[in-house]
């Protein structure tokens, strides 16, 4: 079931015409440059500063509450990060110019096309993730090394190697863009197969090719396409359609990756670890998390790593195992593995969803006040630099971090269903498993 | 006839019952009940509190190091006590239910995360949201189950 929404051509012509998405960029990417600005010479105070308050509660809430759940890679179509050296890799800002490419344009190697980068880039973020979501100075820098990062891999890579595959944010968007109702793909792949050229792929005169290297009328899944909508205007066939479409379509296929794989296990570990630092009641903890360098951030770093990448994987191994021994199926277990762990997309989006909601609203009034005074000089712009603290929405919270989480559960143990119907393996030992992650989220939130 | 529509709505109508059903599981007098919390960069100690509805809660506040201060949500109270000083809050306990206590004073880089626990009466929500868990659990193996998974399970 899908309703194409470039049917009209009203949406079709603002998505095709590239200077509404230059506006957009332009104010992205301000706002960004500010914050790094700000990060790095405004107030220290984290709470006082724009460029924490507004990454890591504005954007943050944005992002996770509604892009990444309703519009997939939405963020990534608007991302200023990759900006800078993609215009200086084009050698221009609007359309394709003629001539040879300015810069070395090297092919992304092999070995590291996946996205095990990612998954690193990832875990290193968030080991430091206290001292960077609290520090302007270390925020600022982060980001600033970020956009330095990705303007160096455009000049020396094609296309957009950095957001393919060194993005940090790009690494989970991609994985839970599977669940959101929004799609980018081909109507006929026949005619794809007739079509001269590829130049949704290889470029024209009308856009670029592909820069997030997909081959549009392979696309399956939302996973890598950036919804850049370049190949919406390179297409000479009128042949690629923005649908909406049921949340979670790309579910029903499992992937068989196991970089994907580790992705969700990364992500639902890092909201466990999270939920229990940052919203839990140790002042221990919180301080061993924030103590970079310390032997007790080693051993928080330590701890974190190991439960992520060898408990939560590790329990999840046994219980496919498990409803492999009691099937009696000869589905090979890596492949098991690695299908099983699509239903933890769900349950990790929606374990976000419910970490998110609790320090999104409970912060949401330095937004108004950093937006008066972004530096923490004592300005006050729009009169609002005074407002006093108020935490929002105190006695919903957590009513709709239950709902999310017990909709997480139902949803991931229906895509356990549906890798089951695929493997042969029955799903109560997954199910069991996504319940006790669940019932562990509640334990830590509530 | 039995149909799995007519599950699903065994599963929904058991899910409002463990969502919304009354529980009374207080049974004591209210009483006075008193704290000294000692704060710090970045807890509370004790960090939980533990009432009963009704009972009357006075909580002394005592900051070791910088300032600090005391919210606690649902109530929307709050104290502020300086560095090495206490301060007093008094308040009636007359809403059930687990409540965050939150520094409402900037006293450092993790002061948005500086929290503890203000349980009023049994934290039924806790509960219910345990008991909602595990029946959609039950559910979903049991009434999603594909043809497929039939011959095997």
């Amino acid at each position: 079931m899908r309703y194409e929404l470039t049917r009209f051509p009203l949406v079709k012509a603002v998505l095709k015409n590239r200077w509404p998405q230059l506006v957009v960029y332009t104010v992205m990417l301000s706002g960004f440059l500010l914050a790094i600005m700000d990060g790095l010479v405004g107030t220290p105070v984290g709470n006082q500063n724009y460029a924490i308050v507004f990454v890591w509660i504005a954007w943050w809430a944005i992002l996770i509450l509604a892009a990444v759940p309703f519009l997939g890679r939405g963020w990534c179509a608007v991302c200023p990060i990759p900006l800078p050296g993609e215009w200086l890799s084009h050698g221009a800002i609007l359309a394709p110019r003629d001539g040879k490419k300015p810069w070395l344009n090297l092919r992304w190697p092999n070995r590291f096309r996946n996205i095990w980068s990612q998954n690193i880039t990832f875990l290193l973020v968030a080991l430091f993730s206290t001292v960077v979501l609290t520090t302007p100075l270390v925020s600022g820098g982060v980001l600033a090394a970020m956009l330095m990062v990705a303007i160096g891999t455009s000049l020396v890579f094609e296309r957009r190697a950095f957001c393919r595959y060194l993005c940090p944010v790009g690494g989970f968007i991609g994985l839970y863009a599977q669940a959101a109702p929004l799609e980018l793909r081909v109507k006929n792949r026949d005619r794809c197969v007739q079509c001269a050229g590829k130049p949704c792929y290889n470029g024209s005169a009308a856009g670029y090719g592909c820069p997030w290297q997909v081959f549009p009328p392979g696309l399956t899944r939302n996973t890598y396409c950036g919804l850049c909508m370049e190949c919406l205007r390179t297409c000479p066939h009128d042949n690629i359609a923005l649908n909406l479409r049921p949340f979670g379509a790309d579910l029903e296929k499992p992937s068989r990756r196991m970089d994907e794989a580790f992705k969700a296990f990364i992500m639902l570990g890092a909201a466990m670890i999270y939920a229990l630092v940052l919203l839990g009641t140790n002042g221990t903890l919180k301080s061993a998390a924030y103590s970079v360098g310390s032997l007790t951030w080693f051993g928080y770093a330590v701890g974190s790593l190991v439960f992520i990448l060898s408990i939560l994987p590790g329990f999840f191994w046994v219980s496919v195992r498990m409803g492999q021994l009691l099937s009696g199926s000869i589905d090979p277990m890596r492949h098991a593995f690695a299908a099983f762990a699509t239903t933890l997309v769900p349950l990790g989006l929606m374990s976000w969803i419910a970490f998110s909601l609790s320090f999104v609203l409970t912060n949401a009034t330095y937004i108004l006040s950093s937006l008066s005074d972004p530096f923490g000089w004592g300005w006050n712009l729009f009169g609002t630099a005074g407002i006093t603290w108020q935490p929002l929405l105190t006695t919903l919270v957590i009513p709709m971090q239950v709902l999310a989480l017990v909709g997480g559960l139902l949803w991931s143990i229906r895509i356990a269903q549906k890798v089951s119907a695929e493997t042969h393996i029955t799903p109560l030992p997954v199910a069991i498993y996504a319940t006790m992650a669940t019932l562990t989220m509640l334990g830590l939130i509530l | 006839m039995t149909t799995p529509r007519f599950y699903w709505l065994l599963f929904e109508l058991a899910g409002l019952v463990i969502a919304f059903f009354p529980l009374r599981l207080h049974f004591t007098e209210p009483q006075e009940q008193e704290f000294r919390i000692y704060a710090s960069q970045y807890a509370y100690s004790p960090a939980k509190l533990s009432v009963n509805p009704g009972d009357t809660v006075t909580i002394e506040l005592v900051s070791m190091d910088v300032v600090h201060g005391l919210y606690i949500d649902g109530y929307g109270v709050s104290v502020t006590a300086d560095p090495g000083q206490t301060a007093r809050l008094t308040f009636t306990a007359d809403r059930p239910g687990a409540f965050r206590l939150r520094c409402n004073v900037t006293c450092g880089a993790l002061h948005p995360f500086m929290l503890g626990k203000f349980q009023v009466g049994t934290n039924t929500l806790l509960w219910r949201a345990i008991g909602l868990s595990i029946l959609t659990a039950l559910a979903g193996v049991f009434l999603f189950k594909p043809p497929s998974q039939i011959k095997t399970a």
